[in-house]
């Protein structure tokens, strides 16, 4: 379905300008040549180009290709010994048990508002930082926050959730100290699975506002100065400017930050919710992500964990789809055309 | 990207540095604002750098400090006992060196087969390169799934090898994109003409010509790459089961996470002074193995920026 649209939207963007010069410059030759005529002089003239790409293409068809066809497993019981397309096939039968599964339902709720959460706070937070930023003057004090927020961007995932662990530590922590100071006693954040979410969320907040700010900056910075000068002079106030100026100016990139932030709820990280997770906490950290692992990984069921997998890839699939569509319905911007 | 976004904000804000000198004051209420977006912003910079001064103070404080939890933001009773045995660990210094090897062969590889297929779906004259991009935008959208591609690399005998630590990951569509759009966007077609008039073939054009102009857009997404491997850890949690092969993110996870689940009650008979060292040591490794990448980050995040920015702007 998407592959659809992606072929249209860049057909439409960029297939004219091969065609319309050469028909326009060699009106000498009587008809255009075709296609395949086409192909064959590029692959003629420029065969060193096509050597070239030979080795990435065989990358995406091997690691990406492949693995889509291999995912015909998730409708067979899998057996190493005969291959993926060797086995016998079962139909539907491992989604069926997945649906049945008790942990079905669970694992749906927890990655959901898993990722929910993350979207409904990363995504206001690095504006507000951005649009206070620009209020500013350039100098020191500006800098210094960009680099300082930027910062744990490039910190690896395990040493975001060492970090997490040790400061909330009920013994070591100082998160712990502070809240002893209003006299509450020591919470063990990661041994109660309500905490969890808060934690992955505002862990992930930390990491990223910095890094997603930069490109609302980018997108104040575009704007144009005259407009800010113009709603000045006829007495608008800093606020009036940020809300009538600066915030439609950066409505597009908001809107398409949005979209990707709603279509990747479903593929939210792995990495991270396999980290924090221990055996206290997996009421409400065992996503989808973490399962297949499990599954697949731990306990070899290769079949019902690409089953598993191929479920979530199709739900996000469609959500990003109906995300995108509702978008350009209601603010004109979408991804694709 | 700060430099053009300078230029921007010092022309606009200067009649309001000014503002004795300009017709318009700055207002009792905007001034108000303006003093809570400070404070603000100084609280931002304070709950983002917080944690990080914990753990560079931790880390050079005495163990017994960092046990009965006395540390905040300065060191207590500071020496180096920690580094020492950081660096002392074969486990930790073989992870490092691994590290090394993947984020260097790894962006090496990643930056060839980068260039070679952006810099050809780049150029307008080669046939079939907006069937071939949105097959490669689809891989961001749709993928496989976990098993299918293990089985994939299964079956190519990389399981457990250094292979595949940099294979399976070896091409960003993102970093593609990134490429693609400088390649289309500084080197004008006239240019390829001139050479070709020359009698340049498009892998010497490339070579000679392309690729020196394009410095920039190559180191940005070198480092891209470099950081990405750095700090992954999952290719090699199902990959490698070799603890020789470990890169650094995985050493870390065992000691600092796995550890830090299992270990309270079980190490209370433990001989105290070993128990206090390890909590110490956590601080400090953390703070060596991420050093690389902070010591680096203040140099190159302008161009990092602008990476990001060059991808956005035709997606």
């Amino acid at each position: 379905m998407s592959a659809t649209y992606e072929v249209r939207g860049s057909e439409s963007s960029a297939a004219p300008p091969a065609p319309a010069p050469a028909k326009a410059v060699k009106s000498t030759r009587p008809p255009r040549p075709s296609q395949w005529t086409q192909a064959r002089r590029s692959l003629r003239r420029h065969w060193q180009l096509y050597l070239l790409i030979i080795v990435p293409v065989a990358y995406f068809v091997i690691f990406k290709y492949i693995p889509i066809s291999n995912a015909v497993i998730a409708f067979k019981d899998y057996s190493p010994i005969k291959g993926p397309w060797g086995s016998p096939w079962v139909g539907f039968h491992n989604f069926e048990l997945f649906f049945q599964n008790p942990v079905f339902w669970t694992l749906v709720k927890n990655t959901f508002f898993l990722a929910g959460y993350t979207v409904l706070a990363s995504f206001p937070i690095p504006i507000i930082l951005a649009i206070a930023l620009n209020e500013i003057r350039v100098g020191v004090f500006k800098k210094t926050v960009q680099l300082v927020t930027y910062a744990p961007y490039f910190i690896s995932t395990v040493v975001v959730v060492s970090m997490t662990i040790l400061v909330l530590s009920p013994r070591l922590g100082f998160v712990n100290d502070a809240i002893g100071l209003f006299g509450v006693p020591s919470i063990d954040f990661l041994g109660n699975p309500d905490y969890f979410r808060h934690i992955y969320v505002w862990s992930d907040v930390w990491q990223t506002t910095g890094y997603s700010a930069v490109i609302y900056l980018a997108a104040l910075s575009g704007i144009d100065p005259a407009l800010h000068e113009s709603a000045r002079i006829d007495g608008a106030s800093r606020l009036q400017r940020i809300r009538n100026v600066d915030l439609p100016g950066i409505m597009p990139t908001a809107v398409i930050i949005l979209i990707l932030g709603v279509g990747n709820i479903m593929s939210i990280g792995f990495e991270k919710a396999f980290l924090l997770q221990n055996p206290l906490n997996t009421a409400q950290s065992e996503i989808i992500a973490t399962y297949v692992y499990k599954t697949g990984l731990l306990n070899a069921d290769f079949s019902m964990a690409t089953a598993i997998g191929l479920f979530n890839s199709v739900i996000n699939l469609v959500l990003l789809v109906v995300v995108n569509f509702v978008a350009k319905r209601i603010t004109g911007n979408g991804l694709w055309s | 990207m700060s430099v053009t976004l300078q230029g921007f904000r010092r022309t606009a804000k200067q009649p309001a540095s000014t503002s004795k000198r300009t017709a318009i004051e700055e207002t009792r209420g905007d001034k108000v604002f303006l003093f809570g977006v400070k404070i603000m912003l100084w609280l931002a910079l304070i709950v983002v750098a917080l944690p990080l001064v914990y753990i560079v103070a931790n880390s050079f404080s005495s163990p017994a400090a960092v046990s009965a939890g006395r540390v905040l933001l300065w060191p207590i009773e500071p020496g180096v006992k920690a580094y020492q045995t950081v660096f002392a660990d074969p486990q930790i210094m073989r992870g490092y060196l691994n590290s090394f090897i993947y984020a260097i062969g790894g962006t090496l590889i990643s930056v060839t087969l980068t260039i070679a297929i952006a810099y050809p779906l780049s150029r307008r004259t080669f046939y079939g390169r907006n069937v071939i991009m949105s097959l490669l935008i689809f891989t961001m959208l749709f993928s496989g799934g976990l098993i299918p591609t293990y089985l994939v690399v299964q079956d190519l005998g990389m399981l457990n090898t250094r292979w595949a630590m940099v294979i399976p990951s070896a091409i960003g569509v993102w970093q593609v994109i990134i490429a693609r759009t400088f390649f289309r966007s500084t080197i004008p077609d006239e240019l390829h003409e001139a050479a070709t008039i020359d009698g340049a073939s498009d892998l010497r054009f490339l070579w000679s010509i392309v690729l020196p102009l394009s410095k920039p857009v190559i180191a940005v997404i070198a480092l891209m790459y470099v950081i990405f491997q750095w700090n992954s850890y999952f290719d090699a949690l199902i990959y490698l089961k070799d603890p020789g092969l470990y890169p650094l993110q995985i050493v870390l996870r065992n000691i600092l996470i796995l550890n830090s689940t299992t270990g309270s009650a079980a190490d209370i008979a433990q001989n105290l002074e070993r128990q206090q060292l390890a909590n110490v040591l956590k601080y400090a490794l953390i703070v060596v193995s991420t050093l690389p990448v902070l010591i680096i980050y203040p140099f190159v995040a302008r161009h990092f920026t602008k990476g990001v920015m060059v991808g956005a702007v035709k997606g």
